[in-house]
Formats: C-alpha cells, sequence, structure tokens
C-alpha cells in the first residue's frame, strides 16, 4: 500500500536525453546572425555580442547552430549539438580529455574556436564506433580495462586511434611518449598502454 | 573571455592592415586590441584567463599553402610560419639534417598541441610566469606597466636566471626557438611596405624595463617563414624538466658542432628554461672551436655559460642543473653517429 502523493516520475528522462532535448530547443531558437568569418580587409564594424552562424560537419553530417564568437568546438558539441562524449577537464589544453579528430588529426577541442573549425571534417567519440560493433580501440579498454572512472576514456581513446595512425604505437615506451597528452586521474596508464597495443593491429590493418 | 569580433584574412596584406591600423603606443600586448589567431594554443588559453583581452581576432589559419611549407633548397630550410609543429618534427629531412630543430619541437608539447600550434605562433608565444597567467596578482609589469613584480618574492622555482631585469624574471617558454637561434635562422617577414628579413636572434627583446614588450616586430608585421642555412646533422635537443614529457624545460640546451678528425671546427650553442629570452650562449660556445671536446672543457663551457647568471629564492638549482645539461649535451652531440 502506499499513501505517497503520484509524482513526476523521472525514470524515462535520463541525463542524456535531457542534455539532447534542450540542445534541441536551444537550436530551435531564432536568432538574429550575422555572417561569420568576413575577411579581415572588410571594414565593417561587427558587433560581437551578436551569435554567429557555424556550420560544423560532425561525424559526417553537417549541423548548424547559432552560436557566440567565443565557443568552443568542445562547447559547441556539448551544449549545443548535444554530444556529450567529449569530455571537459582542465578546459585550457592541459588534460586531454576533450579530444576530437579535425581532418584526421587529434586535437583539443576546448582550445580550438568552433568558428575556425568550420568547414572541417569533426570526428568525436560518438563517431568512432557503433554501440553493436565498437571501434577496435573502444573494445581494447574494456579487454583490458583501461579506466576506472571514465572521465578521460574518450579524449584517451581519439588519442589513442591517432597515436596508432601516426606511427607512434611501436613499443611502450613511444605509446607512453605519445599518449602523455592525456591525463588519468585514476592512474589507469599500465592498462591504457595494453589497450593501445592490443588494437594497434587491427587499426593498423584498416 | 570577453566579446571579440572575428576576421578571417585571406591574404597577408589585409591581415597586416588590420594590425597596423589598430596598432596603439604604449599598449601592452595583453591589450593590443587586434591580435592575430593561427594554432591559438596559447592565445586562446590566456583569453579564457582574462590575460588576452583582444577585441578583434584576425584569423590567419586561411593564408594559403605556401604558408606551411617546409622546403629544403640549395642546401638551405625554409619553413613556413604557418607549419604546424609535429608537420615540421615529423619532416625526413628535418629529422635527418637538422635534428636539434625536430627534437626541440617533439619535446615541447603534447601531441595535441603540437598538430594545433603553427611555428611562427609558436616564437610568438608569450613569455609568462604562473603570476602573469593568474589576474588575481595585480602586480605584473608585463600586464600592468609599472605596477611591479609579484614573482621577485614570490615562489620564483621556475623563473629565469639569465637576462632579468628588475621588471621581469619570466622564462622564456618556447624550445623551437633555442635551435633558431643556435642555428642562426633568419626571419621573413610581411609588413605593410612589403617583406624584410630579420636574423632570428634580432625577434625577441630582453624584459629591461618594458617587459610588456616582448618582440622587435612592427606594427603590421608578421612572420612570414625561418630559414635556416646550411645542414647541422650533428645536432641535439636535451631537455629536463620536472615531469618525463609534456613540461616547461626548467633547463634545456639546444647544441650543434661541426667535428672534424675530433677537433671543433664550430660550435653553435643556446639554452632554454632559464633565460628571459631565448639565449645564446656565444662566449662559452666560442671556447670550443679548434679543441678537442672532453669532459674538461665541456665543464669549462658550462661554467662560462652560466657567468653572469643571477638567482633569487627558489631557483638558483637552474644555474647548477643548468651547467649539467650542457656538458652532457654537449658529450652526446660529440658521440652521434653521422
Amino acid at each position: 500500500m502506499t499513501d505517497h502523493p503520484p509524482s513526476r516520475s523521472m525514470s524515462a528522462f535520463n541525463r542524456r536525453a535531457f542534455m539532447s532535448a534542450a540542445a534541441g530547443t536551444a537550436v530551435a531558437v531564432p536568432l538574429t546572425a550575422r555572417g561569420a568569418g568576413a575577411p579581415a580587409k572588410s571594414t565593417e564594424a561587427q558587433d560581437p555580442s551578436l551569435p554567429v552562424n557555424v556550420t560544423l560537419r560532425v561525424n559526417g553530417e553537417d549541423r548548424t547552430v547559432a552560436i557566440d564568437a567565443r565557443t568552443t568546438v568542445l562547447d559547441a558539441l556539448r551544449e549545443h549539438l548535444g554530444l556529450t562524449g567529449s569530455k571537459k577537464g582542465c578546459d585550457h589544453g592541459q588534460c586531454g580529455a576533450c579530444t576530437v579528430l579535425i581532418e584526421g588529426r587529434r586535437v583539443l577541442s576546448c582550445l580550438t574556436l568552433a568558428l575556425v573549425a568550420q568547414g572541417k571534417e569533426i570526428t568525436t567519440i560518438e563517431g568512432l564506433g557503433k554501440e553493436k560493433q565498437l571501434h577496435p580501440m573502444q573494445q581494447a579498454f574494456i579487454d583490458q580495462d583501461a579506466f576506472q572512472c571514465g572521465y578521460c576514456t574518450p579524449g584517451q581513446i581519439m588519442s589513442a586511434v591517432a597515436c596508432v595512425k601516426e606511427g607512434h604505437a611501436g613499443s611502450d615506451e613511444e605509446i607512453r611518449e605519445y599518449m602523455s597528452g592525456n591525463i588519468c586521474r585514476c592512474a589507469a596508464y599500465p592498462n591504457i598502454v595494453a589497450a593501445v597495443k592490443q588494437a594497434a593491429p587491427a587499426i593498423l590493418k584498416g | 573571455m570577453r566579446p571579440f569580433a572575428y576576421q578571417r584574412a585571406t591574404d597577408a596584406p589585409s591581415a597586416s592592415q588590420a594590425l597596423a591600423a589598430a596598432a596603439t603606443a604604449n599598449v601592452p600586448l595583453t591589450d593590443a586590441p587586434v591580435q592575430l589567431l593561427a594554432g591559438g594554443t596559447t592565445l586562446i588559453d590566456l583569453m579564457k584567463l582574462d590575460v588576452m583581452r583582444p577585441q578583434t581576432l584576425v584569423d590567419i589559419n586561411g593564408l594559403g599553402p605556401d604558408w606551411s611549407q617546409i622546403s629544403l633548397e640549395r642546401g638551405n630550410l625554409r619553413i613556413g610560419a604557418l607549419a604546424r609543429m609535429s608537420d615540421v618534427a615529423a619532416h625526413p629531412e628535418v629529422l635527418m639534417q637538422y635534428p636539434v630543430v625536430a627534437e626541440s619541437l617533439k619535446l615541447a608539447a603534447s601531441p595535441q598541441l603540437r598538430n594545433m600550434a603553427t611555428v611562427g605562433g609558436n616564437v610568438m608565444q608569450r613569455t609568462r610566469c604562473t603570476y602573469f597567467r593568474d589576474v588575481s596578482y595585480v602586480n605584473c609589469n608585463k600586464r600592468k606597466p609599472g605596477s611591479g613584480c609579484a614573482a621577485m618574492d614570490g615562489f620564483n622555482r621556475t623563473h629565469a636566471v639569465l637576462g632579468t631585469s628588475d621588471s621581469c624574471i619570466a622564462t622564456y617558454p618556447g624550445d623551437f626557438a633555442q635551435a633558431l637561434i643556435a642555428l642562426d635562422a633568419s626571419l621573413e617577414i610581411v609588413g605593410k611596405s612589403g617583406t624584410r628579413n630579420m636574423p632570428f636572434a634580432q625577434l625577441h627583446k630582453p624584459p629591461g624595463d618594458s617587459p610588456q614588450i616582448e618582440t622587435t616586430l612592427q606594427p603590421g608585421e608578421l612572420i612570414s617563414a625561418f630559414v635556416i642555412n646550411g645542414r647541422w646533422p650533428r645536432s641535439i635537443y636535451l631537455k629536463t624538466r620536472d615531469r618525463d614529457s609534456y613540461e616547461f624545460a626548467l633547463a634545456s640546451a639546444a647544441i650543434a658542432l661541426d667535428v672534424q678528425d675530433g677537433n671543433v671546427r664550430d660550435a653553435r650553442m643556446a639554452l632554454g628554461g632559464v633565460a628571459t629570452v631565448p639565449w645564446r650562449a656565444r662566449e662559452a660556445e666560442a671556447l670550443l672551436k679548434g679543441q678537442k671536446l672532453d669532459d674538461a672543457l665541456a665543464q669549462r663551457v658550462a661554467e662560462a655559460a652560466f657567468k653572469g647568471a643571477s638567482a633569487r629564492e627558489h631557483n638558483a638549482f637552474k644555474i647548477d642543473l643548468g651547467k649539467r645539461v650542457i656538458a652532457h649535451a654537449l658529450q652526446r652531440a660529440a658521440m652521434m653517429e653521422i
């Protein structure tokens, strides 16, 4: 028997669903946007307080958002596109949690302005594998228990994929050096090295 | 971060004009109204901290493919200013003929930062210390000329021991610049009235009584390329730091030797992590010329390099560490198989 008053159930409303719904709402709000990226020779004064329309190509899909010029790729992904896989650790380029691939190269999305990334192919952890068919590096991180809390893991995996493709996974020492831009507060480092080694042959085979 | 207007430059004259039009005398670099954006790895970081406060950012990443080219012509290396650090470090000719350049870039930052940062931006990164980065410290002659220096009597373990002044003891943080200055690199510079060349050694100015200005570039000027004459296969960059990777130098040395039959015909040496500017140790390197390198000579060279050093409360260890780095780097350079 229960005499609790009926309450609104949150059970079907997880955090990720909320995030993407909220992001969708923000995009739907009509905003007057000025064109981004006017050439420097243009003398027209721009009002920095107005949002700009930016089209980002994320995981093979063009997404247009109206954003403040200060918005980084990381904030555009997380706050405007509902892609919360890329993590904000330090937000100053020191921890690597925000690592994504732009044009196939690993970069820090927290130090990249969205305006600068227009027209470039951005790959995030969401675009790496599918839930039923994980990328070899994702599978290797699970197999090797290469994380504890998991917060740095998306950045670690994106960085690890690039590390292998760059040809820098030749030895434990080389992997450690070339993964040094990704900090793991839980210190899962030995297992991360093992995961990179496990996934490397499959990635190099293509 | 403060709001800014974003503009994209598609050619160098427009970038130069935008810079020159906004140039104001006696304004610290932090408050320059128009600032150039290349890789952004230092600038965006410092803007988030409210240290750098541009009103307009001019994105120069679209200046064209010439700007990021690396070429070896007639025995000279030319590196476009927008080449990314990782691309220069991985270039086969750079690895073979200029190992000091490749190593200085490889050891400079994390792989992600090296993929983003340009070599032009790397040499233009702010000379900075923790007090400069933290605007809650009011006293910083770099941010606010005449306000004093919180580092002088603060925690100054990482600060400079060479080239310091009463106004500023911040260490020049880069690595690549030591390789450039050691190899007598020159700069190609684009300005309002065309292009000019300048020895790289003249780019950075010691803090003196105006640490808010760090380079000798004139209003409207930007670096378009670096040129290194000759080849230096016997060259190395040795960097010591608090952790094994991805950290600023406590002391580093860029060394290039030309050795024939055991005799040093030519020697170049620059120091990082210990000075306020990229530091060429000319008097010390001169001791090597015409000599046979042995432990005693390496020690004398190391002593000479730090003859004028002056330490504060926490950074005296850098003088001893720097000497050891020089001696070790000289031995390693001499033993290189080329």
